[in-house]
């Protein structure tokens, strides 16, 4: 058993950046108004120039106009707002179809079927083995009806990067509104809103080494979106809520502290885990694409094994990462992005998701891949379904 | 480090006992599925004379609870009689591995399966099994005990899940109280599915939840 802990789950959370803390620590103990205190007090001023200079980092991180971008709890919360609010504002005057993909996250997967069970309409696109939406099959089921398209930017397990901008440009010469799940992409793959034809943008600040409970939705200027979540006039009228300074100004920090040439040492962890499993394990199945795809993400199916028991595994040799398997999912079903691609019930059970963050070194996977060549040789050794040849 | 288990299950997920194949079993079985995330294979030998269970082993294709719970049986099984052996409960494992969580009761009930399906399988090669008996609403009944709530970790039955159950004409209609959204639905619905589709007149499984 190693001392040293292997964190590969980095899709999942992020160890926070130091410094990141350090800049949050005195919106805590000095400047804790909030912004909508400005017209009481100076320290309300201060709060509210924090926010609003956290923002401007976000917008130019996006390359967003000003108010283009509202801060929100995470992901979830902004993808909920980015659905809900679309077909609250278009529901009764356009239509109620939205269409999303089989292999969204739960945030958007979740939205669009509650919406569904409120009587919208919702088409599941299928995707390809490689988890690509078809664009034709896309531009063939918006309707008349249709008021959302919400395709992610690059899925939260096989790391598939889809064509946003051809996906963009369907929707817009349709007259659609386009919701992109950039969760995963965030500052990692290239995102400008203004080339890329989206109108609204799902980020989040725990996969980037900031702190959790933030993240914000890129809205585009005159988008027909209206808000839900009642209460106070915050974020443009469009959230309620306090304003989460420490989190905005952390989120902030942690987008500035990302480097084209750390994702560039991330992407060559990626690649050698990726190169070293397929030739040194056998019935092994790279899920996604080869390269396009994030550069955080190694999906890889160990066939006749399940993935809680390589994961157990792995954490005895104190390495984290996590699988598709039923046994491990809340709701006791194998990944239903693994199954949206094609694959079987074997295929998803034994799927292991790697995802590497700033704080992962090239030696690690080295280190991954010897404890995974005897574990899965101990454990394809129990299992009734198949065994490696012996050597 | 912290682990989902207790020592027990964690000893026999690391180290299984009476792992591999019997190649001359003499009674054999495989309950679960890839499909349902689990699966587990049982063989055993018998001595015709004392009827036990001389040797008995397994093989597991699952998480740590199936595997500790395909470990554990073998351990339980090994030299009592045919008899005996049937009636060991899940609850028996469970408690001899120091518990497991309610959750993972539907992955760890296929090794006891696995143990009396076995033993069944050499009753019937040997002749001792009566005809078939046609699917009524009991035969449904006492196999819906075998499919665990996962909320509860005791069986849907039990927990008062199954609130309608009609057989007609191979046909066998089952009503779940549970909305079909809710979390545990597809999981629920599927190893049902699993478990009555295999008796030998039933066509088709319909299950419906009370939405």
């Amino acid at each position: 058993m190693t001392e040293k802990q292997i964190y590969l789950d980095n899709s999942a959370a992020t160890r926070m950046d130091e410094r990141v803390l350090e800049a949050m620590k005195p919106y805590f103990f000095d400047t804790y108004a909030v912004a909508t205190s400005e017209f009481a007090y100076s320290q309300g001023i201060e709060a509210r120039e924090a926010l609003d200079g956290a923002r401007g980092v976000l917008i130019k991180a996006l390359n967003a106009g000003p108010e283009e971008f509202i801060f929100t709890s995470g992901s979830d919360e902004s993808s909920n707002i980015a659905l809900k609010g679309v077909a609250l504002a278009l529901g009764e005057k356009k239509g109620r179809h939205i269409i999303v993909s089989k292999i969204e996250d739960f945030p958007v997967l979740n939205s669009a079927r509650a919406l569904e069970r409120q009587g919208f309409k919702v088409t599941y696109l299928e995707v390809d083995g490689e988890g690509f939406v078809d664009l034709d099959r896309l531009r063939n089921s918006i309707t008349d009806q249709t008021i959302l398209v919400s395709i992610q930017h690059a899925n939260q397990e096989i790391g598939t990067v889809q064509d946003i901008d051809a996906i963009g440009g369907i929707c817009r010469e349709k007259g659609v509104l386009f919701h992109t799940d950039a969760t995963h992409t965030f500052t990692r793959s290239p995102l400008d809103v203004s080339k890329t034809p989206v109108d609204l943008a799902t980020v989040s600040a725990h996969t980037i080494h900031g702190p959790k409970g933030i993240g914000g939705l890129y809205v585009r200027k005159g988008t027909k979106i209206a808000k839900w979540m009642d209460g106070g006039f915050q974020e443009f009228d469009l959230r309620a809520g306090l304003e989460n300074i420490p989190g905005a100004i952390g989120f902030a920090r942690a987008v500035e502290l990302v480097t084209p040439e750390e994702t560039a040492g991330i992407r060559s962890m990626r690649d050698r885990i990726i190169d070293r499993i397929l030739a040194e394990i056998p019935d092994t199945t790279l899920n996604g694409h080869r390269s396009r795809r994030l550069p955080q993400n190694a999906n890889i199916s160990f066939h006749y094994v399940e993935g809680e028991s390589i994961t157990l595994h792995l954490d005895m040799h104190g390495i984290a990462v996590s699988t598709g398997s039923a046994c491990f999912s809340r709701s006791l079903e194998g990944s239903h992005v693994i199954y949206g691609i094609g694959g079987d019930h074997e295929r998803a059970h034994g799927s292991i998701r790697f995802s590497f963050g700033r704080f992962n070194t090239i030696d690690e996977i080295d280190t991954v891949v010897e404890a995974l060549v005897s574990i899965i040789r101990e454990l394809r050794k129990i299992s009734p379904l198949g065994k490696e040849k012996e050597v | 480090m912290k682990f989902p288990y207790s020592e027990t299950v964690m000893e026999h997920f690391k180290h299984p006992r009476n792992v591999g194949k019997i190649e001359d079993a003499d009674g054999k079985s495989t309950e679960g599925s890839p499909a349902c995330g689990d699966m587990v294979s049982v063989y055993i030998k018998v001595d015709p004379k004392t009827q036990t269970i001389s040797d008995v082993k397994f093989e597991s294709y699952g998480c740590a609870s199936n595997i500790a719970t395909g470990s554990i049986i073998t351990e339980l099984a090994k030299g009592k009689t045919l008899e005996e052996a049937k009636n060991i409960t899940w609850k028996q494992a469970s408690d001899a591995l120091g518990g497991l969580p309610k959750i993972k009761a539907h992955c760890s009930v296929l090794a006891v399966e696995g143990l009396r399906s076995a033993i069944q399988n050499y009753e019937e090669r040997q002749g001792l099994v009566k005809d078939k008996k046609t699917t009524t609403v009991e035969v449904v009944q006492k196999r819906l005990k075998k499919v665990m709530n996962p909320l509860s970790g005791l069986d849907v039955v039990r927990t008062n899940l199954v609130r309608g159950i009609e057989v007609n004409d191979g046909k066998v209609s089952i009503t779940i109280d549970l909305a079909s959204n809710h979390q545990f639905a597809n999981s629920i619905r599927d190893e049902i599915k699993e478990k009555i589709e295999t008796l030998w007149d039933v066509k088709e499984v319909a299950i419906e939840f009370t939405d």
